[in-house]
């Protein structure tokens, strides 16, 4: 494991992708103590003040600061963009390996069944959900979690498959195990690997993914400095105050590129055809 | 493609249409709204909503609304808007034209973008033009639609004020007008697939360079410029083909959050309208379409790969 960190963190990709999620972690962890400024605090004086001593990145239209508010505002959009691809992740790589361990006609229909699914375009599906579920950061996290579930299990049975027909495998299908036994203990510790590293770059279409449902209203609720929403609160002040809108546009834009950074860093550390 | 190809593949679509039908009715059916209440307001007598219950067969149970819609749907009836009172089908269908044409524009912009850029940096492995390239195609992956359309709105249309901002002008009424509000939407869709293509038309390239004929051709004295162009581009254009497929259930996704921005009917407003109001009928339908217009983009991708690359045949 601390080898495996240590080949990422070799990969230029791998090492720059890290500290940026470092610093996006201690953004979520420290967010509201470090923030210069209280993120709530109206101040109509400073309304539209442009980027300098004052307010780092500028103030909006109520007169917060925009800085701080970025600070603050990476708890609500982060976190919910790691669950929503860790619950997607957790439930179609259970499915991927069931399908690949029951194999024969069952695999065929349930993988049948998932490229249909797939077939939704993922955000519309989110959309749905959501506008079933009701607006709301929890609901949204679902919404992308069922919409990452069907590609997530896809990837997870192409490396189930391979493993299916391992030696320990075929041990534990020779003493006997029960299927759940087998899925769990024996096949989906060996499929983690890639499955990690498309999960981890999953969080980068998360993190769109929820910004955007935030930023068309279904998601994160005013007044929070989600992103997303900072964003489309932003866009009828454009004029006024450009910052406001390109501040949080370039934070969602950096977190999608750090973790697709790691999740390339991660395919190279893991390659064995680029071992050094 | 035998015949027995393009019947597999069509039980595969009518599959996937099913799929998509119940699950898209079994999500928009269990909405905390109930329709009859939307219909007819808040205010409306007991005896009123029951009444349009029983006339929507809202009291039926559910596996049989399901089939009197589906019944109903492969007749080619999506119902009637709850929001317009207008039938759902011939709305959705013009709604998907204006999207085609936006997808279509977009995938164009691609290509021409895209290839000769991936081409590029193939031809120039390791030096400033690849890796800005890839620099380039890394950071276009990172920005969502929504942020790509208000940073270039931002640009174009409020700063410049070369484009317009939001709208939508037939290409049968002005061909100017038509571009100019094509352009930005286009653009927007464009620049996450050229991101993704350069990076896949660049890979391609690399590897059709290191392969034997290429090396044969060379050898034989044929000029780089036909060796490139009529050796090396069409056998690493074939994998793009169906990268852009894939793409397009993407591109239809980014198309719902382009269109709401830019104010274009298309019908990713149109659902996202019906999301909003509720509407049943329209989410149900308009689903659907998107769904189905996936799948034969897929299959219709399958069939141009056996026209372009002879080596592969579906029996």
């Amino acid at each position: 494991m601390t080898d495996l960190v240590g080949r990422l963190l070799r990969t230029p990709q791998g090492a720059i992708g890290c500290t940026l999620i470092l610093l996006l972690a201690v953004a979520c962890v420290a967010g509201p103590w470090i923030a210069p400024k209280d993120p709530e605090a109206i101040d109509f004086l400073g309304r539209f003040r442009p980027i300098g001593a004052e307010n780092w990145l500028g103030a909006d239209q109520l007169g917060r600061d925009v800085f701080s508010r970025l600070l603050v505002g990476a708890r609500s959009t982060v976190p919910m963009a790691l669950a929503a691809t860790l619950l997607g992740t957790v439930v179609g790589a259970v499915v991927g390996t069931t399908s690949a361990h029951l194999g024969g006609r069952l695999d065929e229909a349930i993988m049948r069944t998932i490229d249909a699914v797939m077939a939704v375009p993922g955000l519309l599906l989110a959309l749905l959900l959501v506008g079933t579920l009701g607006n709301g950061s929890g609901n949204a996290v679902i919404a992308i979690a069922v919409a990452f579930a069907p590609g997530m299990a896809r990837v997870t049975r192409s490396v189930a498959l391979a493993v299916r027909n391992q030696e320990y495998v075929k041990a534990a299908v020779a003493r006997g195990e029960g299927g759940a036994w087998i899925v769990f203990r024996e096949m989906l510790p060996n499929v983690m690997a890639p499955v990690v590293i498309e999960a981890t770059i999953r969080v980068a279409f998360a993190v769109m993914l929820f910004a955007t449902l935030s930023f068309l209203g279904l998601g994160a609720q005013p007044p929070s400095p989600e992103w997303g929403l900072m964003v489309a609160e932003a866009r009828q002040y454009v004029h006024q105050a450009p910052w406001v809108l390109i501040a949080p546009s370039l934070a969602i834009a950096l977190t999608a590129i750090a973790f697709n950074l790691v999740g390339d860093g991660l395919r190279d550390a893991l390659n064995p055809r680029h071992e050094r | 493609m035998s015949f027995g190809w393009l019947l597999g593949r069509s039980a595969s679509i009518v599959y996937t249409i099913l799929v998509v039908s119940i699950l898209v009715f079994g999500i928009t059916q269990v909405l905390p709204a109930d329709a009859a209440v939307t219909l007819l307001g808040e205010n409306a007598t007991p005896e009123a909503l029951a009444a349009v219950r029983t006339r929507l067969g809202l009291d039926d149970p559910y596996w049989l609304q399901y089939l009197h819609w589906i019944g109903r749907v492969v007749v080619g009836d999506f119902g009637t808007s709850m929001r317009t009172g207008q039938p759902v089908g011939p709305e959705m269908f013009a709604a998907l034209g204006r999207s085609l044409i936006l997808a279509v524009s977009a995938i164009l912009l691609m290509l021409v973008v895209a290839v000769p850029l991936g081409m590029a940096a193939a031809l120039n492995q390791g030096r400033f033009a690849d890796t800005a390239t890839s620099l380039v195609s890394f950071v276009g992956i990172a920005f969502p639609e929504f942020v790509t359309a208000t940073l270039l709105a931002l640009v174009f249309a409020d700063t410049l004020q070369w484009l317009p901002a939001t709208g939508w002008v037939a290409p049968g009424e002005s061909a100017g007008g038509f571009l100019s509000h094509l352009a930005l939407p286009a653009l927007t869709a464009s620049v996450v697939l050229v991101a993704h293509v350069v990076r896949m038309v660049r890979s391609e390239t690399l590897d059709v360079l290191h392969s034997d004929y290429i090396r044969a051709a060379r050898l034989k004295g044929v000029p780089e410029g036909r060796v490139l162009v009529g050796h090396a581009l069409r056998n690493a254009l074939l994998p793009v083909v169906t990268i852009v497929a894939l793409d397009v259930g993407y591109l239809l996704g980014g198309i719902i959050v382009i269109e709401e921005i830019f104010a274009i009917p298309g019908i990713g407003r149109q659902l996202m309208v019906a999301i909003t109001a509720r509407d049943l009928p329209s989410i149900q339908a308009g689903a659907l379409i998107m769904a189905a217009t996936y799948a034969l983009t897929n299959t219709l991708a399958d069939m141009a790969y056996t026209v372009l690359d002879k080596r592969i045949r579906y029996d």
